[in-house]
């Protein structure tokens, strides 16, 4: 029986254009402009300076406290400059910019196909190797995955669930990982239960991508501990307290984290980056990213270095459509539009669009006509017009006490305006002051 | 019926008397004692309700006025020294003088100067289009021009201008409240002290960009080349983060600082042109926007 969560959810047109693709190697660029600013938490501390050498997995920039990870050099060559770029936050931010001269990788990296399954590492040893290989939540959101795996003291983790939902249009990066390394994401699955000290997981996956069930169900015939999941199609699926709802039931508590009902959510692709980082000694210094868009000549998934620029991307899917309005990082729903082509690929980014010129304007703004569209949409029961208003007219206790903070920012409400109010821009203003507040206030107290 | 009428105005006014006699009780027995001097300081207010000087509103500066028995820390931009002077005099202390202030936008990056680079198509509001990334164009320092300050104007003092893109300040009108400096996210708004004349110096950028950086995004954007801080004989400039300021309390308007800029980031105004002698040297301010019309 498919499942799904029971609040809200809207039902945008799936446009998985590259879904039959192979993922292929995009070959590697000139030069790579490396963020150390790519996960949540505070930025890496740069240890490399100009001129110095480096290969395929150097560390060039250090974890900087517990919610914070390493950053690895993706290529070999001779660091350029550290200088500031902008990435798809549409800020600049401190990268560390590399010439590419070869391909050379660091000692002991296996980068050979070959599938290990057995590994004598304790739970231990396996978040410590997640944690130098600098691995983050590859769905998006880029959290620290080593943080995710150690949970705060009282709370115990019951149930691992692996993210193959892979909600948003156009994207299909995880759906062509789990039908070319379904094995890798099952051993890396095992390590993460490992870590966890768990003995069941869920891989989820949405209805949409039958095949992706069918492998992932046949490898997990002989594992009784791990088991697949169906489910609806519907928008934001994937989404972390979305997917623990559908699977467990259970819906985590304004505020708290997934931990508090006992499960750890983790994407595919982040399952996959585990299993490479313990049993291959890989840092995390490739991702797949998918090349969309209505007008892409070949739109394809292709495994990319951290740290090359989109242009080379699009170069990649045959160049730039002359109609193209808007590009965009990530998917449509929750993706960023970046405003240059010379923005790096970082570890969250899963996917790259070009939108047409007619599609990527958005219609005049109307007055609210209070018909409630945005309130039944809304996964996590909140009051986006009400929201809104509060950020535009300054209000932020309010706000906060409206749980402003509970916005996972799909963008559903966005999606379903008829007056093409733009909920999701001030929501996402007041979620950044009220979370400044509420910064504020803790470090006051 | 005549005596149902009679009993109704006997009952009535019996109630209404004795009504009266507690309501003038409890009114005696309860009575607020106000300053008469709060309603006098009001009446000296300009009424204007902007909160310019720190207070909600007019009613409660003076309030604060007459709590604090000294008006040091008390000043209403709007009416300024007279009304200060005013308010000394019904509460017989001294006022402090403070000289005008007037706000002046730090940030010339006109269509021209400043190129966009794409295109925003978000929410029309500064704070959250500053919210979700750094600006339409290569500069993140500068105006984004979605008018948040015009907005919160209440005296009329700031339009925007079409053809630049950037709000203008009315100085005749300006007040110095202070709400645009609260309601830009880009801090460009600065209180200066007004010059006789209304002429006004002051570094028109707030981009700390590396030079090559800040004038790749704009052709006017202060590099910080730190000539202005060697040329000026009154040390009333600083650099910091690659910008230069200039103090307006030591400022003395030579336009020494004008004259060297390479960029054309510090901009003179309401200024007499300049003798044929030095023209050669203000040449680069001229080539920059054309301030007469602000004038």
């Amino acid at each position: 029986m498919l499942k799904t969560f029971k609040m809200g959810g809207v039902h945008p047109v799936e446009n998985k254009l590259s879904a039959g693709k192979a993922i292929e190697k995009l070959p590697l660029p000139k030069t790579v402009s490396i963020p150390v600013a790519q996960h949540i938490g505070a930025p890496a501390t740069v240890v490399v300076k100009r001129g110095d050498e480096v290969k395929v997995g150097t560390i060039i920039a250090q974890s900087s406290g517990f919610v914070s990870t390493n950053i690895h050099s993706s290529v070999s060559g001779k660091v350029k400059k550290i200088d500031d770029v902008m990435d798809s936050s549409g800020y600049k931010k401190k990268a560390v910019i590399i010439d590419v001269a070869g391909d050379e990788w660091e000692q002991g990296i296996d980068t050979s196909n070959n599938l290990i399954k057995e590994t004598h590492l304790d739970a231990k040893e396996i978040n410590a190797k997640i944690l130098a290989a600098g691995i983050v939540g590859l769905g998006g959101a880029t959290f620290p995955t080593h943080v995710k795996l150690s949970p705060p003291p009282g709370m115990t983790a019951e149930v691992l669930l692996i993210n193959g939902v892979e909600c948003e249009p156009y994207l299909t990066s995880d759906h062509r990982l789990m039908l070319e390394k379904g094995a890798e994401i099952i051993v890396g699955t095992k390590l993460l239960m490992k870590s966890l000290g768990v003995n069941k997981a869920v891989i989820g996956i949405e209805n949409n991508k039958p095949d992706a069930i069918t492998r992932m169900k046949d490898l997990t015939a002989n594992e009784p501990e791990i088991s697949v999941q169906p489910l609806k199609v519907k928008y934001p699926q994937g989404g972390e307290k979305q997917l623990i709802k559908a699977v467990t039931g259970k819906e985590v508590p304004s505020g708290a984290l997934p931990i508090a009902v006992g499960a750890v959510v983790n994407n595919v692709g982040t399952a996959f980056a585990v299993y490479e980082a313990v049993m291959k000694n890989k840092p995390l210094v490739e991702r797949v990213v998918t090349v969309t868009g209505k007008s892409v000549k070949e739109p394809s998934n292709l495994m990319v270095r951290v740290g090359t620029p989109v242009t080379e991307l699009v170069e990649a899917a045959g160049g730039m459509p002359e109609d193209t309005g808007k590009v965009i990082s990530g998917g449509p729903m929750m993706g960023r539009a970046v405003t240059t082509l010379e923005v790096p690929v970082t570890k969250g980014t899963s996917g790259i669009l070009l939108i047409r010129d007619k599609e990527s304007k958005r219609n005049e703004m109307e007055p609210c006509i209070r018909c409630g569209k945005c309130v039944s949409v809304c996964p996590m029961g909140l009051e986006p017009f009400l929201l809104m208003t509060m950020s535009e007219k300054k209000l932020w206790e309010r706000s906060e006490d409206r749980h402003v903070m509970d916005c996972i920012e799909c963008g559903s409400c966005s999606f379903t305006c008829p007056s093409n109010r733009p909920l999701l821009d001030y929501i996402r203003l007041g979620k950044g002051t009220v979370g400044k507040l509420i910064r504020a206030r803790k470090s006051q107290n | 019926m005549s005596i149902t009428l009679i009993y109704t105005v006997v009952v009535l006014s019996a109630i209404g008397i004795v009504a009266a006699i507690i309501l003038y009780y409890v009114s005696q027995k309860f009575m607020v004692h106000e300053d008469p001097r709060i309603d006098q300081i009001e009446e000296a207010l300009p009424s204007a309700n902007c909160g310019g000087c720190g207070y909600a509103g007019c009613r409660a500066f003076a309030e604060a006025c007459v709590a604090e028995n000294e008006l040091s820390n008390l000043f209403c931009p709007v009416g300024g020294n007279d009304c200060m002077n005013d308010i000394a005099g019904i509460l017989g202390l001294e006022a402090v003088q403070k000289a005008p202030k007037v706000a002046v936008l730090r940030c010339n990056g006109t269509c021209d100067l400043r190129p966009k680079t794409n295109a925003f198509d978000g929410a029309k509001s500064c704070t959250a289009a500053s919210a979700l990334y750094s600006g339409e164009t290569g500069c993140a320092f500068g105006c984004l021009g979605y008018g948040d300050c015009v907005d919160v104007c209440d005296f009329d003092a700031l339009h925007m201008n079409p053809e630049t893109g950037l709000p203008e300040v009315d100085d005749e009108k300006c007040v110095a409240c202070g709400a645009c400096v609260d309601a830009c996210p880009k801090d460009l708004f600065e209180l200066r002290k007004k010059m006789p004349k209304d002429r006004k110096i002051y570094v028109a950028c707030r981009n700390e960009d590396k030079g090559a950086a800040a004038k790749k995004s704009c052709e006017v954007a202060c590099i910080g080349c730190s000539k202005c801080v060697k040329e000026c004989p009154f040390d009333a400039i600083t650099m910091e983060n690659n910008l230069a300021f200039i103090d307006s309390d030591k400022c003395k308007l030579c336009r020494k600082c004008v004259a060297v800029c390479p960029t054309g980031a510090i901009i003179e105004e309401n200024f007499p042109p300049r003798k044929i002698k030095t023209e050669k040297v203000a040449e680069p301010t001229s080539a920059g926007p054309d301030t007469t019309d602000k004038a």
